[in-house]
């Protein structure tokens, strides 16, 4: 993996190098879940279980771009950041107002509060820093 | 599992956490007194998996399910390496911050090992 040094694009540099490992811890933790729940017992919350799966390729897709670094990896990200920020407000709303419909949890519900509000903290931060690399 | 194994592993987790933020808040890249700290921690990790998988063998069985702490024990075992590996190749103040994260997810995923196995 050879990148241009001091391009301002490698996105996985300096801070970047933080938000890849928390996408990539992340993007584990929200496969395994989803991965573990779907084999175990699908009929339960299959809205839920494909929510988090759901989640898991954003995660997946925002880890490697940030990795692969360039423009077009960089606007990638930025529209999966929106993407993520938006599912995690719109899963998070969801589940406040309808919680019958989630008898079990996803990475999103209650706008990640399970996992210490970092699924809403990450997408604004990145996208702080998906901006901030482009100058 | 063992309490006191999944105690000790949380605890040195955040203590961890505490020293590589502390480098990080001075600027500082992780060195090899922090390497061996992450060596510390891991070992104690490991000789927890271990330990679950003994008592897994054993007939013993978590009161959430044997996947799920199958799971949690892998994730437990990789995060610290893999965030000092991260680390290596990032030698500024935000190799510190990954490793300081990775001990914080550590510590998080040692009180889920608590939960599952049904302390």
């Amino acid at each position: 993996m050879k990148r241009e040094e001091g391009s301002g694009l490698d996105l996985g540099q300096g801070p970047g190098r933080l938000l890849v490992w928390l996408y990539g811890v992340f993007t584990v933790a929200a496969a395994s879940r989803s991965v573990v729940q779907m084999l175990m017992d699908f009929g339960r919350a299959p809205l839920a279980y494909v929510l988090s799966a759901a989640a898991a390729v954003v995660y997946a897709f925002i880890t490697y771009s940030l990795v692969r670094g360039g423009p077009a990896a960089r606007r990638a990200a930025l529209v999966c950041c929106a993407a993520e920020l938006a599912g995690v407000l719109t899963v998070g709303t969801w589940t406040l107002l309808e919680p019958s419909a989630f008898p079990d949890a996803t990475v999103w519900s209650d706008y990640g509060m399970g996992y210490l509000f970092i699924p809403v903290i990450l997408p604004v931060t990145a996208m702080v820093w998906l901006r901030r690399a482009a100058r | 599992m063992i309490d006191a194994l999944t105690l000790a592993a949380g605890l040195a987790a955040l203590a961890l956490a505490a020293w590589c933020g502390f480098a990080f808040s001075r600027d500082q890249p992780t060195k090899d007194w922090h390497f061996i700290g992450m060596a510390v921690v891991s070992a104690l990790v490991l000789v927890q998996l271990v330990v679950g998988v003994v008592r897994l063998s054993g007939g013993d069985r978590p009161v959430q399910g044997t996947a799920i702490f199958v799971a949690y024990l892998l994730g437990a075992a990789a995060a610290v390496p893999a965030a000092g590996f991260m680390s290596l190749a990032e030698r500024t103040r935000w190799g510190s911050a990954t490793v300081a994260a990775g001990a914080v997810i550590l510590a998080v995923l040692e009180v889920r090992l608590y939960d599952i196995w049904g302390g």
